[in-house]
């Protein structure tokens, strides 16, 4: 069926130090970004992070202050969207009002010299691929959301682009399409193998779907790895803050460790200088104890609220002067109904520690 | 507009036993009573606009079929004279081709303008509206008598056709074309629909009539009937500027033939309803069958929504 499709294979897609700054607001401060062939990149970050500048700068809607963009070793930087041969899929809606799916797809092919039976072959093909097929002759505003994001994500597809740009294609849809599109994109990514940078705001989405993510802040890319690393691994406070939940705990580093609460935890960074500093625990590095003897310590408390997620439960426990999230199963957490005197044990998992204070994700 | 808010989540069960509780309206037929009362409004004012409209032309064609004097036989010699008088129909015939030079370079001037201006340098929007409806501010004889120097430069230099009045037609309909093109725009995603086709390999050309002419059609016919009427029905600059115009002819011929020149004054009028007609009905089906689904009270009136939004 793949090779029926005939589809290019993937390339490699080189960002170099790209600069973008607007009216002296600088959006990307020097990204530097290699992608290989046929993978799936995900660019995560708040709003204003610079990461749909980044997308932008890929298609060549904007230009770069300086830096270079690279398709399989060719230097695309100075050519303008209509000659780069990228497909590319938007948050909102953007199939032309005034075509049928089908011609939707086409209508790429029809610029690129492809002949009208073999367009039409290719289009209904394209379909099939996003399990649109029966809907070929439907115009957009006879689709639902997600059959016009498949209809989208076809005709991005249908010119064999060299890089796929996927800008937020799911933020417009609500909960359940959005899983089960975000899938599907990966699914399709898979099987034509093109090059694909996706650009969300959502943490889930892109740990789920991508073989690598980049977190992103302020114009800068502060980290690149898998989405295990990313979670288990944070390189920096902002990607241990916005990638997951994280307690802060106040905590004093001395060789090498830091010690909270009276518990001393391994360092990410053992060389970190000494003195006060926060400590990044995740939730699932917490677990709990009943406390039986009723003796104060800096690590007991009360559960004030239990959340319950499916098989895990998120257990909050006010310990006087903060608060702490813990994440565990269910059937543990029904143990320690709100109001009840709890003990808590961090796991001793290397954390990494924040001393600036404005160190905030705001997802 | 439903059945539900007379009858809540208790009263259920009223849904069988209708009008049970003495002295209130049943919902439904309170709605009805809302929808006569509505059409019988709608009915009336259709009519009294309808004859408004329709008494002056009757009596301008009834004016138009008599002979020489009240008593004399009906005749259609004022209307044969519309094509045999040739004054008028060189007129016509330069009014026609004006009213098409004017719409094509209206068109071709403001909507790559505008889409440009949108996409790549909204700060200019507002500086762009602004000389766009300026010249609805300016009388029409302070403009002529401001381009009178300009036509004396042009009849020697350029060409002394009356064609030549298309440029200043052009100033003329821009508000009002301005106007109609901006809500067009305005209907659509621009900024998008762009992206994505130049993303599929479209250069400036191909987005302009393969995504964007498109998707606005029905405010770029709209645009070029206000020009085509506005033209059609010019007088001030033709006569100022000593061009002979439709209605220039028609004034002319009037102080010679009254019966003649009310004949042309009906033919220009009924030929710009046509036109209208056309134009209403060519921008329509698309957004009839769009709306099909969420239309829910049926009426000959509904608003008729330009575009496919």
């Amino acid at each position: 069926m793949s090779e029926a499709r005939d589809t290019r294979p993937g390339v490699e897609v080189r960002l170099e130090d790209l600069r973008r700054s607007y009216a002296g607001v600088t959006a990307l401060d020097g990204l530097s970004l290699t992608m290989a062939p046929g993978e799936l990149v995900a660019l995560l970050g708040p709003s204003g992070c610079g990461k749909t500048t980044a997308m932008r700068l890929v298609a060549g809607l904007e230009e770069a202050n300086s830096g270079r963009v690279m398709f399989g070793g060719k230097d695309v930087t100075g050519l303008p969207a209509n000659k780069r041969d990228v497909g590319m899929v938007f948050q909102a809606y953007s199939l032309f009002p005034h075509m049928t799916a089908q011609q939707n797809v086409a209508f790429g092919l029809s610029l690129h010299k492809v002949g009208a039976d073999e367009r039409k072959r290719r289009a209904g093909e394209m379909l099939e691929l996003v399990g649109l097929a029966p809907f070929a002759n439907r115009y957009a505003h006879q689709l639902s959301g997600g059959q016009q994001q498949r209809v989208a994500l076809a005709r991005a597809l249908a010119i064999r682009p060299t890089v796929l740009l996927l800008d937020e294609p799911l933020s417009a849809l609500d909960a359940k399409v959005r899983t089960r599109l975000r899938d599907e994109i990966r699914r399709v990514q898979l099987e034509v193998g093109t090059t694909t940078l996706f650009v969300t705001h959502d943490q889930e989405e892109a740990l789920a779907i991508a073989d690598r993510v980049g977190v992103m802040n302020k114009g800068r890319l502060e980290q690149l790895d898998t989405p295990t690393t990313i979670y288990s691994r944070p390189a920096t406070p902002f990607v241990a803050e916005f990638v997951g939940l994280t307690n802060r705990l106040a905590g004093t580093v001395r060789d090498g460790e830091v010690e909270v609460r009276g518990t001393r935890l391994p360092l990410v960074q053992p060389d970190a200088a000494g003195g006060p500093a926060i400590a990044l625990v995740r939730p699932e590095a917490v677990a709990l104890a009943a406390d039986t003897d009723n003796v104060p310590g800096p690590l007991i408390g009360s559960v004030i609220a239990v959340s319950f997620l499916g098989a895990t439960s998120r257990v909050t426990i006010d310990l006087g002067d903060t608060t702490v999230v813990a994440q565990l199963p269910t059937s543990e957490a029904s143990a320690h109904p709100a109001g009840t005197r709890v003990r808590l044990v961090i796991r001793k998992d290397p954390v990494l520690i924040a001393r600036d204070e404005t160190v905030t994700a705001d997802a | 507009m439903s059945n539900q808010p007379l009858s809540g989540g208790l009263l259920l069960g009223d849904a069988a036993a209708p009008s049970s509780a003495p002295g209130s309206l049943r919902p439904g037929s309170l709605i009805r009573a809302r929808r006569i009362k509505l059409q019988v409004f709608r009915g009336v004012v259709f009519l009294v606009l309808g004859l408004f409209f329709l008494v002056p032309i009757g009596a301008m064609f009834e004016f138009s079929t008599r002979g020489d004097s009240v008593s004399a036989p009906r005749t259609l010699d004022s209307w044969t004279a519309i094509v045999k008088v040739p004054e008028l129909t060189d007129a016509l015939t330069a009014s026609l081709e004006l009213a098409a030079i004017t719409a094509i370079a209206m068109l071709v001037l403001l909507l790559p303008t505008m889409v440009w201006v949108r996409l790549r340098l909204p700060r200019l929007n507002r500086i762009v509206e602004f000389i766009c409806l300026l010249p609805l501010t300016v009388p029409a004889i302070a403009l002529v008598v401001g381009m009178v120097p300009l036509y004396r430069w042009i009849g020697p230099n350029l060409s002394d056709s009356i064609l030549t009045l298309s440029f200043a037609y052009l100033i003329l309909v821009l508000p009002y074309t301005y106007r109609t093109l901006d809500a067009g725009l305005a209907a659509i995603d621009l900024k998008t629909l762009t992206e994505a086709a130049r993303g599929l390999g479209a250069g400036w050309g191909t987005v302009m009539l393969r995504v964007v002419v498109p998707n606005m059609s029905s405010a770029i016919l709209n645009a070029c009937l206000l020009a085509v009427a506005l033209v059609l029905g010019e007088f001030t600059f033709a006569n100022l500027l000593a061009f002979e115009n439709l209605q220039v002819a028609i004034l002319y011929i009037g102080l010679v033939s009254a019966g003649t020149s009310v004949a042309v004054a009906v033919a220009s009028l009924l030929f710009a309803f046509v036109l209208l007609m056309i134009l209403s009905f060519v921008g329509r089906p698309k957004s009839r069958v769009a709306r099909a689904e969420d239309t829910i009270i049926p009426g000959p009136m509904m608003p008729s929504v330009s575009g496919p939004k």
